[in-house]
């Protein structure tokens, strides 16, 4: 403990940026592995012992990979998947928010308190019936059986309410002496005045129907309607594949992730931080 | 002498409809009340709908086909009783899927949580190039199951992989990362902390920014340690995110199922057969669906369980400003 000194000190200093280049390298590595396997022909690829690194910048297998796989179906399919349960799941809980924050009706602790239960129940649990029902109905390998069992959550509820508590109260009642009634109320005052938590919501929902595996590897069974998770997992299975293909397919599919993520980081941080550790 | 305010008709009133005629006052307060009542309800109606279609009802059709046969179209062939609690009550492969799930979540979770806690103190500390290390670190937040299943299962392989050869390079042997049914869950562990390190760390740096420095620079000025201001300041003022974190984290892990399905199916021998994976299995390979329903009960029970637990126990000792 003595031993660190001073706070910047050089011996501290020295062990902290020895610490952190240590870790990112080992957070690095496997991208990093990523990144230099997609440059390479395949016969680098396939090498033993391994190369490191790439001869230069050869672009070959992505090109491959985009012809000789579905690559662009899938990404396509998962953002109509994310976007649309996106939208949905805003709308349907910036309505339900809207609701128990600002309309009195009978009942409204106890729709609440079951609205919250349903964050208890863990997604696994209900999927037999689900995937029985959603057969039923004829929705396997379809959009609707993707997107409509997630088109309301309980926690975009949580966290919206959460927020229009904070809206100034004095905008309501001004609104409502000017004669504003609640349809207007939300779409004019409260839904334009949530955009940063909506945000938050939004990139949360969208990240999580990008990455979902298990229910789109229940309903889909089409090539046409694979999402990339289940896509990418199946090139594993195809006999033209080389090594490198497959991992031109991942960067491929991580390529939007990543671009979300800069744009998303800082309103999901701020979203989850409000919505669960404040709560 | 009250009578007569009650009777006095000169008493101010709100609406002219009121006015002339005293009970249409009534009813209209009654008519907006019930209108509000009923836009309540219509507000929350596309969630209340959704909520009961694919959350209530299945779950009472889960406890439903728990006590079932059915034939592989999932039609009830059957009344089985308690056959189905019975029977996995004697199976050991239930018993060896609840021991996998709890060892996959004591391997990933503490670790995870390690991990995040570490690397977010090391960057909130470091001034320059801090920006390079968060993300660095926060790229994982991009992965999802399938690209980082697929791109460890490359690394994995045990004759061309990156980690068999490196280890050979420093003179170890090769291991089976994934089909030596000793390795294999610590295989997936490894992978499945890297793969979700990236949440721990955003929420806690974002947690360790938002702390009062006034706090932590009086203690160091009253000369506590490095360690001593950790331990006794800020991990306490840190506890309500650590126990958001503990949570989340423990559920997720007990969810567990794309990359047990991408790298082993649950095997070697079993060594990797998550309760998750469990019920996919008898549900949807085996066509099981009454025995699957159970164990997806098992589930719901132990998480409400360990839930419940957490907030008990765990919760007390939770610090909130």
């Amino acid at each position: 403990m003595k031993a660190f000194g001073h706070p910047r000190s050089p011996y501290r200093l020295f062990s902290l940026y020895g610490l952190l280049v240590l870790l990112s390298l080992l957070v690095l590595a496997p991208l990093l592995y990523l990144l230099a396997q997609i440059f390479m022909t395949p016969d680098e690829a396939s090498q033993f012992p391994p190369k490191i690194l790439p001869s230069g910048l050869y672009v070959g297998e992505l090109k491959n990979a985009i012809d000789t796989v579905p690559i662009f179906g899938f990404i396509l399919n998962s953002f109509v998947l994310a976007v649309s349960i996106m939208v949905l799941q805003v709308l349907t809980a910036a309505l339900a928010a809207y609701a128990f924050v600002y309309i009195r009706f009978a009942g409204s602790r106890f729709w609440f308190a079951l609205f919250i239960s349903t964050m208890m129940i863990p997604w696994e649990v209900t999927i037999i019936p689900n995937y029985l029902t959603v057969k039923s109905w004829g929705w396997l390998d379809s959009f609707q059986g993707l997107i409509v069992p997630f088109a309301a959550s309980a926690f975009g509820v949580f966290l919206l309410r959460q927020f229009f508590m904070q809206l100034p109260r004095e905008l309501f009642e001004a609104a409502r002496i000017d004669g504003c009634g609640h349809f207007r109320h939300f779409l004019s005052i409260v839904l334009p005045l949530s955009g940063p938590a909506a945000a938050s919501l939004a990139v949360y929902v969208f990240l999580n129907g990008w990455n979902q595996y298990l229910w789109p590897l229940l309903v889909t069974s089409s090539d046409a309607m694979r999402t990339v998770q289940i896509g990418i997992a199946m090139l594993q299975f195809e006999e033209l594949t080389s090594w490198n293909l497959v991992l031109c397919g991942v960067a491929l599919v991580l390529v939007p992730s990543f671009v979300l993520l800069a744009l998303g980081l800082k309103p999901l941080v701020r979203g989850i931080t409000a919505g669960a550790v404040k709560g | 002498m009250n009578s007569s305010l009650y009777s006095d008709k000169s008493k101010p009133v709100l609406s002219p409809a009121s006015a002339a005629a005293p009970g249409s006052r009534i009813n209209a307060g009654m008519l907006r009340r019930m209108r509000e009542h009923l836009l309540g309800y219509l507000f929350l109606a596309p969630s209340v709908a959704i909520f009961i279609l694919f959350f209530f009802y299945p779950m009472a059709r889960s406890v439903y086909l728990s006590f079932q046969l059915t034939d592989p179209r999932g039609r009830v062939a059957a009344y089985a009783g308690w056959d189905n609690y019975s029977r996995m009550m004697e199976s050991s492969a239930f018993w060896n899927s609840l021991w996998i799930t709890v060892k996959f979540t004591l391997m990933t979770v503490p670790a995870g949580l390690i991990l995040g806690l570490l690397c977010a103190s090391l960057v909130h500390s470091a001034g320059k190039g801090s920006k390079l290390f968060r993300f660095i670190f926060s790229l994982p937040l991009a992965l999802s199951v399938g690209t980082a299943s697929i791109l460890w299962m490359i690394l994995y392989h045990p004759s061309l992989g990156m980690l068999n050869y490196l280890l050979g390079q420093i003179g170890f042997g090769q291991v089976q990362w994934l089909t030596d049914p000793g390795a294999a869950l610590d295989s997936v562990s490894l992978m499945t902390v890297w793969m979700n390190s990236g949440f721990p760390f955003v929420l806690l740096l974002a947690a360790i920014q938002g702390l009062d420095n006034d706090i932590m620079d009086s203690s160091r000025i009253d000369g506590a340690s490095m360690w001593r201001t950790f331990f006794s300041i800020k991990l306490p003022l840190l506890s309500p995110t650590l126990f958001f974190l503990a949570v989340v984290s423990i559920m997720s892990a007990f969810q567990s199922f794309g990359q047990i399905n991408i790298l082993t199916r649950g095997g070697p021998a079993g060594s990797t057969d998550v309760l998750v994976y469990s019920i996919y299995r008898e549900a949807f390979i085996n066509y099981q669906f009454g025995t699957g329903s159970a164990l997806a009960i098992v589930l719901f029970i132990l998480m409400l369980l360990l839930t419940t637990v957490q907030f008990l126990v765990l919760g007390k000792k939770v610090h909130y400003q």
